[in-house]
């Protein structure tokens, strides 16, 4: 007698939300299953990755990111470069700089970076804040009208700021928004509830649930991916069906793990780079497996194992 | 399938004696129900009603052991598919593959190198817990045999090995370490099954698709052997992974006892690339191996992997506690600045990283606050003037010389109140961000308060 394969199928599904314009385009969401589950329907496009570069440049970056963007002098060379990175779907910019409690650069100064990044490159990108809600509320919504036309998605609004960035980014800029919520399932579906009530819609919404590096409190991460999507598909639950971005380079590339270099490490650590690639590699298919629709990632190592990793699981 | 408690009431003596340790038959009918209470724990069930019971109340999936004495490891037993559910009960545990196609040194070098991943995380020790023997055909059988006793010398092995001479040569040697024996499949299944039994140990079955893996568990449960794994590894990743997630979920929602056995997965034969072995390592700790193999454990690896563990297999219920004490950063000492915060793991990772980064010589003093985060516990009466006092009067001051103490910014209202009960002290409250420390730390340092 074979095995009895019961299909679990869901009568709803991930909404799906398109960044970038053109041939290069890509969507985000549209499964109907929990992720990568093709026995039992079907995964949309599947997930997509990032290469994330910041307005930093490359002084702190590991070693392996500075040897693949040598030759760079600026911010549209690196740009085009992140784009022809094997494995990877689209661009992240990241205004770390913007940030008042490190390099404060002006909002000016972050805009005309983001242009010369967003002329550089011909597939989608994705700006993200200073992490910063005052700073943000007044660098994304300029961000939104400097890159007007080419549908970029502008992360993150917060419970915080989200009337600004919201109405600039998708109501007047007509781009595509981060929810960014603290890794809570209520909180999540709270922030989506507003944001719809001001006027944006559903499909220009992606949610980040929050974000760890494996070990640091990457639990309550799982947990909140996990019910987010059990209520999505399970219970058709319309402000949790948007799709889930999770930024990764910029959370596991700060840890001890991936830092402390071989002579001040524990002995038998290794290579700092090989560590700071498992840490992202483990962390971004924890996040892949448990509901992602796309993951932000920088080195090429890792960036191509886990385009790989997504292509063996479609 | 689960019974209801008072589908379970019914068959109870109903005597109320409350010899269980339930007021009535009524509350302890409900726990069983819910898993809180064993059958066992009532004495006066009657054969008919237990045996009645024993099939219905029976775990979905079956917990086995594997390993002998301080090396008996415990796999399967899950109730739930996602941990928020309940929780999950035993922790993935991982393999570094040995094989009888390796010469002698790199045998040896791979034993050496074993017990070097070897560390504690939040209270749990990290390390490989066994190792993996595979035969490759055609190879000496007396050189495999050789290999699994020194791996079993170690750890707990697993024989994988499909051929039945090898498989009784290396059984006969290393049997008393309980080892599983990996091997059985449509082919040899009856072989194999008398193998495991005669040796007393845990016997691992394969197929080419779920099929085939489901009919010869069937077959192996009606030889009467239920001491079985899974091994769910297939040609591709995919169909592996699909394999993984449908045991798992046939087991335990779909009510399929035939699946109900702990799994082993090993990405070994899926990819030779290491950083893609990273991955699928991590795919299935999270989706529902219970033993993993890969070709070699190292801390590139092992780091990021048992900090995901950790974390996928704590009780939610229960938060993550670091052990309280002195915590000492950047090389700090006797003379250096204390800063206090919760034993919650998730604030003593942020605040420790963050005191890393700053570069700032200190000492992190984590004193018990139940596991609570900072403004919880205050808001519970776990962290208190006389909370941090006492601490660091009976901890703290006959080690530290530094009189300067930082308190969490959100509970800048405890100031005064520590200063008053701990004379001779000077308190600065921090901000209210982790991430706001190394700047703090910085202008302190830059300012000579610290």
């Amino acid at each position: 007698m074979p095995f009895n394969r019961k299909a679990h199928k869901f009568s709803a599904s991930i909404g799906t939300v398109e960044i970038g314009t053109g041939d290069k385009a890509i969507k985000l969401g549209g499964e109907n299953v929990m992720p990568f589950y093709t026995f039992d329907g079907s995964m949309g496009d599947g997930p997509k990755v990032g290469v994330e570069i910041t307005d930093l440049g490359l002084d702190a970056e590991p070693q392996g990111v500075k040897d693949y963007y040598a030759g760079c002098t600026s911010f549209a060379d690196i740009a085009k470069k992140a784009e022809a990175m094997p494995g990877g779907d689209f661009v992240v910019l990241r205004l770390a700089g913007g940030d008042p409690n490190g390099a404060n650069k002006s909002t000016e100064e972050l805009v005309a970076i983001a242009k010369e990044v967003s002329d550089a490159i011909s597939c989608p990108l994705v700006v993200e804040g200073s992490k910063n809600v005052e700073k943000d509320a007044e660098l994304l919504p300029k961000v939104a009208q400097a890159l007007e036309g080419k549908n970029v998605l502008l992360m993150s609004a917060k419970e915080e700021n989200y009337k600004a960035i919201g109405a600039a980014a998708a109501l007047a800029y007509n781009q595509k928004v981060g929810a960014e919520s603290a890794v809570d399932i209520n909180l999540a579906k709270q922030l989506n509830v507003v944001m719809t009530q001001l006027g944006v819609s559903a499909q220009s919404i992606v949610m980040n649930t929050g974000s760890a590096a494996a070990g640091y409190g990457f639990d309550y991460t799982i947990s909140t991916f996990d019910r987010v999507r059990a209520a999505a598909l399970g219970q058709d639950d319309k402000m949790l069906q948007m799709p889930i971005i999770t930024p990764v380079a910029s959370e596991t590339w700060s840890v001890k793990e991936s830092t402390a270099e071989e002579s001040d490490a524990p002995e038998f650590w290794g290579p700092v780079e090989e560590r700071g690639i498992a840490m992202e590699v483990e962390t971004a298919v924890a996040c892949l497996v448990s509901a992602s629709d796309a993951v932000i990632l920088k080195h090429p190592k890792s960036v191509a194992t886990i385009s790989e990793f997504i292509k063996s699981l479609m | 399938m689960a019974l209801s408690g008072i589908q379970i009431f019914k068959l109870t003596p109903k005597k109320n004696c409350k010899e269980c340790g339930c007021p009535t038959c009524m509350a302890f009918s409900m726990k069983v129900a819910q898993g809180a209470k064993q059958l066992s724990d009532c004495p006066y069930m009657s054969e008919d009603a237990l045996a009645q019971l024993a099939e219905a109340t029976a775990p979905p999936m079956k917990t086995i052991k594997v390993g002998a004495g301080d090396s008996e490891h415990s796999l399967g037993g899950e109730t739930v598919l996602y941990r928020h559910e309940k929780t999950f009960v035993n922790k993935t545990l991982y393999a570094t593959n040995l094989c009888s196609c390796m010469d002698d040194a790199e045998i040896d070098a791979r034993l050496e190198r074993l017990p070097q991943v070897d560390y504690e995380r939040i209270g749990e020790r990290m390390y490989t817990e066994f190792l993996n023997v595979n035969y490759k055909e055609g190879t000496d059988a007396a050189k495999y045999v050789e290999i699994a006793k020194k791996a079993a010398a170690v750890r707990p092995v697993i024989l994988s090995v499909k051929d039945e001479a090898v498989a009784k040569a290396a059984l006969d040697a290393v049997k008393d370490t309980k080892p599983v024996l990996n091997g059985a499949d449509a082919s040899n299944y009856e072989a194999f099954c008398k193998l495991a039994a005669d040796a007393g140990v845990v016997l691992g079955v394969s197929g080419k698709d779920l099929d085939e893996l489901y009919d010869t568990t069937a077959a192996l449960e009606k030889l009467g052997n239920k001491n079985l794994i899974l091994d769910v590894t297939m040609d591709t990743a995919k169909a592996t992974f699909e394999a993984a997630v449908q045991v798992r979920r046939a087991a335990l929602k779909d009510g399929d006892r035939t699946f109900g056995y702990p799994s082993i997965v090993n990405v070994n034969r899926l990819t030779d690339d290491k950083t893609m072995q990273e991955a699928l390592v991590a795919t299935f700790t999270m989706k529902y191996g219970s033993i993993v193999i890969v070709d070699e454990m190292d801390y590139a690896m092992a780091l990021p992997l048992y900090g995901l563990r950790q974390n996928l297999f704590t009780d939610p219920q229960k938060p993550m506690k670091v052990a309280p004490g002195i915590y000492p950063m950047n090389g700090a000492d006797e003379n250096s600045v204390c800063l206090t915060t919760v034993d919650f793991a998730l604030t003593y990772f942020l605040v420790s990283g963050e005191l890393e980064r700053s570069g700032v010589p200190c000492n992190l003093v984590i004193s018990d606050a139940g596991g609570l985060s900072v403004l919880t516990a205050w808001a519970a009466g776990k962290l208190s003037a006389t909370s941090v006092a006492t601490f660091f009067q009976e901890n703290v001051e006959s080690k530290i010389k530094n009189r300067t103490l930082i308190i969490p910014g959100k509970v800048a209202v405890l100031k005064g109140d520590i200063e008053a009960k701990l004379p001779g002290w000077k308190v600065i409250v921090a901000p209210l961000e982790a991430v706001q420390l190394v700047k703090f730390l910085k202008d302190l340092k830059a300012n000579g308060e610290i």
